[in-house]
């Protein structure tokens, strides 16, 4: 039977040593929404998107992804997943066109030239589809990952930090290109951001993480209306400052 | 969108053969990486040559001896390279940080593991060709006039490599670039007791008794019982082998345990020290 939800995330901890990263999370992504992951440096947003990925094993409770347990059935559905992060490389020295090669052919895509050739052109990539990854520009580079991570054509997306250093013209454009991909595609996001701009545009749903906690859950309007606040930047404040409980009465 | 997406059934090959052609990519995008495959073996293949040639004018055991010597720094550098070759493809994927990409993606370890084996023979076979030939022509050294026994001496050899190479892998996938160190030291540990250069006789009994228990071992005697005494020895061959089958396992199982701390502590995402 298909599972409704895309990703199920039940009591997650991750503990390393003293430190609780992450301190029993609950929460569940339905099929094709977009959701942002919210919280300062330390929160737990990339030691949670990487138990999702199975490059994590919680310490305890579970992370599923289209029903299947993390890291233990992760080869049910690695192949309908992909990731990207600032934080992470492709080889320097190949060519944008042999890094995209090499990771379609991984992930077994059908049509692979034509599917690279259409990234290509949805990316704007043409210009230095020959030259090495390393030699490009920061931009360029995010617009790479992005090509890695659509591949496959993922039903599951996630995204750390997907416009870090971009400048704004780069950042917005990549925005624009991941709501595409959601309305085309029917696909779930889950994106980890510092950036409140790009969380409130992108994300039907957000949550807020603190110390490995979720603060709130809750979609971008109701979170304002709850806090009071004329932006996601102020609630962020708020929560990250411990003031959270205090705005939440203030604004009833 | 559909049309293009992945398939969960992709044959293991297809995928060994992407993390081979990503490899193969890389050496040919740097002409430094190829030639340093050619430059270490012959310095050392020189270095040894003339040193025997000079022996052998001046002694009458190395005269009846000619190309032991030759022949053990060959043997050594198929042993030594091969695990570079397989540890260095690893290291690369640190160096440039692709290591979480490859962990998200379909590739399991044993297929990662089998990449790394063929980017080993190939690098192995890039460096080792010339300089077989440097050593006919330099010194007369035919290495593959050893015919079968040369297929047996590999084998053993590169089943040896490649142990140490997934375990050495295995510790830096665990504990970052800080163990990288270990991917170029390791092997020297086995110089001296697999008696590269001298007979097993030589070492005092108690270290004789560790030395046979290293597959190595086993085809250097079998390597100066044949050139010095034109006997094919199958007896150590057939033993490094069994003892090579339990290594190889071990050294598999040890990568896929610490992988699996690797995932526990969170390493996977980190490729500093």
């Amino acid at each position: 039977m298909p599972h409704e939800a895309a990703i199920e995330v039940y009591d997650l901890v991750k503990v390393y040593g003293t430190t609780r990263a992450v301190d029993g999370i609950t929460f569940s992504l339905a099929r094709g929404s977009i959701t942002g992951l919210l919280g300062g440096n330390g929160a737990g947003k990339t030691t949670t998107i990487a138990m999702i990925l199975g490059l994590i094993t919680p310490t305890s409770g579970s992370a599923r992804v289209f029903g299947a347990a993390m890291p233990q059935q992760r080869y049910q559905v690695l192949h309908r997943m992909n990731f990207e992060s600032p934080f992470v490389d492709m080889p320097h020295r190949l060519t944008v066109r042999q890094n995209l090669n090499v990771f379609g052919k991984l992930y077994a895509v059908d049509g692979l030239p034509e599917r690279i050739a259409r990234l290509t052109r949805e990316l704007d990539l043409t210009e230095f589809i020959d030259r090495p990854t390393g030699k490009l520009s920061s931009g360029q580079k995010t617009r790479v990952a992005l090509a890695k991570a659509l591949i496959n054509s993922p039903d599951i997306l996630l995204l750390d930090e997907p416009t870090a250093s971009l400048d704004p013209d780069t950042a917005d454009w990549v925005r624009g290109h991941l709501e595409r991909y959601r309305e085309e595609r029917g696909a779930t996001l889950l994106l980890a951001s510092h950036n409140m701009a790009e969380v409130e545009r992108l994300c039907e749903r957000v949550i807020i993480m603190k110390r490995g906690h979720i603060e709130d859950d809750d979609s971008p309007p109701h979170l304002l209306a709850r806090y009071g606040r004329e932006n996601l930047e102020e609630v962020f404040l708020d929560v990250a400052r411990g003031r959270g409980e205090a705005a939440r009465d203030a604004a009833q | 969108m559909s049309e293009h997406s992945a398939s969960a059934s992709a044959p293991a090959l297809q995928r060994v053969g992407a993390m081979v052609l990503r490899y193969v990519y890389l050496l040919r995008s740097s002409w430094s990486r190829v030639l340093e495959l050619v430059y270490w073996p012959a310095i050392q293949l020189f270095v040894w040559g003339f040193l025997q040639l000079y022996i052998t004018q001046n002694s009458g055991f190395f005269a009846r001896a000619g190309g032991v010597f030759i022949g053990a720094v060959l043997m050594w550098d198929i042993l030594f390279r091969g695990q570079l070759g397989f540890s260095i493809s690893f290291l690369e994927e640190m160096w440039s940080r692709n290591l979480a990409n490859l962990m998200i993606s379909p590739l399991r370890p044993i297929e990662f593991i089998s990449a790394l084996m063929v980017m080993s023979v190939i690098r192995l076979a890039v460096g080792m060709v010339p300089v077989t030939i440097f050593a006919i022509v330099f010194f007369g050294f035919n290495l593959y006039g050893l015919g079968l026994s040369l297929a047996a001496f590999f084998l053993n050899l590169i089943l040896t490599s490649w142990s140490v190479g997934i375990v050495v892998s295995g510790l830096v996938l665990r504990n970052g670039l800080g163990a990288e160190t270990l991917a170029w030291t390791v092997m020297f540990v086995l110089m001296p007791l697999t008696c590269v250069y001298y007979p097993v006789s030589v070492l005092p009994s108690w270290l004789q008794w560790i030395a046979w228990l290293l597959p190595p071992t086993y085809v250097f005697e079998g390597m100066r019982a044949l050139v010095m005494q034109e006997t094919i020895r199958a007896d150590l061959m057939a033993e490094a082998l069994a003892l090579n089958a339990v290594f190889f396992a071990i050294a598999v199982f040890v990568f896929l345990k610490l992988l699996e701390s690797a995932r526990r502590i969170g390493s996977l995402l980190q490729t500093g020290e």
